[in-house]
């Protein structure tokens, strides 16, 4: 049965828990030493902290022992090697992009008034909808006996209608056969463009 | 080994203006850096070649959009790692750190392999590159950005789209696993380092 108080776990009916807990309690104390000579070692550390950090690695000898190895592996660390692609590596993707231009940047085509218009379009129907249903909210209460009003929406009341009514389901179909006949359109002029190329370049092989 | 030479705005500037052979210096530059970064995530030289210059490609391409508001490297280590996350999307392989069981055995399984290996296994370096390659594809990562290409925490974060205080804290755990990984493997290594 594991049983855990703060950062040491006690192990019952062990015959050895004390060891095991003695080991524990070494290898997060080790943790917590390494932690701090990391912070120290980069300098993330505040001034106070730098200061009494390097008492320790000069007085005890645990401190001075993980500060040395870290500094080591850190030196390693930093002369790793990086590893190398083949030789042909820059020519073929040199060769590779000659195929291509540079994309012009999307902010110049991405035209910031369409962008600003669905978002006032999804803004203008949150709001209204707000609107409407804290229009159907009745509120009702009195300042003698209540300090906070009491109000009743009855969803199954409201008056759908309003909104989805012949009219307005009427403009939201046209607008979308609209888009879609754009869409449509744009889809075939692509294909008729990419017909006329084809047989050009056949033309050119010919 | 820092990363340096000319500024890389004025060869942007150049390659934006239409010539695109100066692309070749950015890409001489940084192509050690994303090799490794790449072969990281594949483990296999001859994909990570491949999407390495997917990496340069996507980058030449989208050139226009690097605002300089970020440096380059970190710009292109952005596009390496999500290139290298569809790569992995694509083969359905396991990403996950290495707290996860799956990559636990996979690790395992690339420690076993690797232990035939060891005796051919003499320089430092050798030594600390097998020790990478048994940590997950994300703590071989955080290690490889900071001590390798030179990024900042925060760097880090945008590339990894993490809060720097996390990749302080998946730094400290890379750093911790890597040495766990070197003094269970390279125990003898370690000690000659030492005496050094």
């Amino acid at each position: 049965m594991l049983m855990s108080y703060g950062k040491y776990i006690r192990i019952k009916k062990v015959p050895n828990y004390r060891a095991e807990t003695l080991f524990i309690k070494k290898n997060g104390m080790d943790q917590e030493i390494e932690k701090r000579l990391w912070e120290y070692i980069e300098g993330h550390c505040s001034a106070a902290e730098k200061a009494i950090i390097m008492q320790q690695i000069s007085d005890d000898p645990v401190w001075n022992k993980k500060y040395t190895d870290l500094m080591s592996f850190q030196e390693l660390l930093q002369k790793e090697e990086l590893e190398v692609p083949s030789l042909r590596f820059t020519k073929n993707v040199m060769e590779d992009i000659a195929q291509y231009h540079v994309a012009p940047a999307t902010k110049n085509y991405i035209n910031k008034n369409v962008i600003r218009g669905i978002a006032g379009f999804f803004l203008a129907m949150i709001i209204g909808l707000c609107i409407y249903f804290v229009g159907q909210i009745h509120w009702s209460g009195s300042s003698t006996d209540n300090l906070v009003p009491a109000y009743t929406l009855d969803v199954s009341k409201l008056n759908w209608s309003k909104v989805l009514n012949n009219t307005y389901v009427n403009i939201f179909v046209g607008i979308n056969v609209i888009l879609g006949l754009i869409l449509v359109d744009k889809f075939m002029q692509g294909k008729k463009k990419a017909s006329r190329v084809g047989r050009w370049s056949e033309g050119d092989s010919a | 080994m820092a990363i340096t030479g000319k500024p890389d705005t004025d060869i942007i500037d150049k390659v934006l203006k239409g010539n695109q052979s100066a692309f070749a210096m950015l890409v001489e530059k940084y192509q050690n850096y994303v090799f490794t970064l790449v072969l990281r995530f594949t483990e296999n030289r001859e994909d990570a070649e491949e999407i390495a210059q997917d990496v340069f490609v996507k980058a030449y391409r989208s050139l226009a959009d690097f605002r300089g508001d970020s440096k380059f490297s970190t710009w292109l280590f952005t596009i390496a790692r999500t290139t290298c996350l569809s790569f992995l999307r694509k083969k359905r392989l396991d990403i996950q750190s290495l707290d996860n069981e799956r990559t636990g055995l996979q690790v395992e399984n690339r420690e076993s392999g690797f232990n035939a290996n060891l005796i051919e296994q003499k320089s430092k370096h050798a030594m600390l590159n097998r020790a990478i390659t048994m940590l997950s594809p994300d703590d071989s990562q955080v290690l490889n950005l900071f001590y390798k290409g030179d990024q900042t925490l925060e760097e880090i974060g945008k590339i990894m789209r993490l809060d720097p205080n996390t990749v302080k804290v998946k730094l400290h755990r890379a750093r911790q696993r890597l040495k766990d990984k070197m003094e269970k493997y390279f125990a003898h290594e370690l000690r000659e380092i030492h005496t050094d």
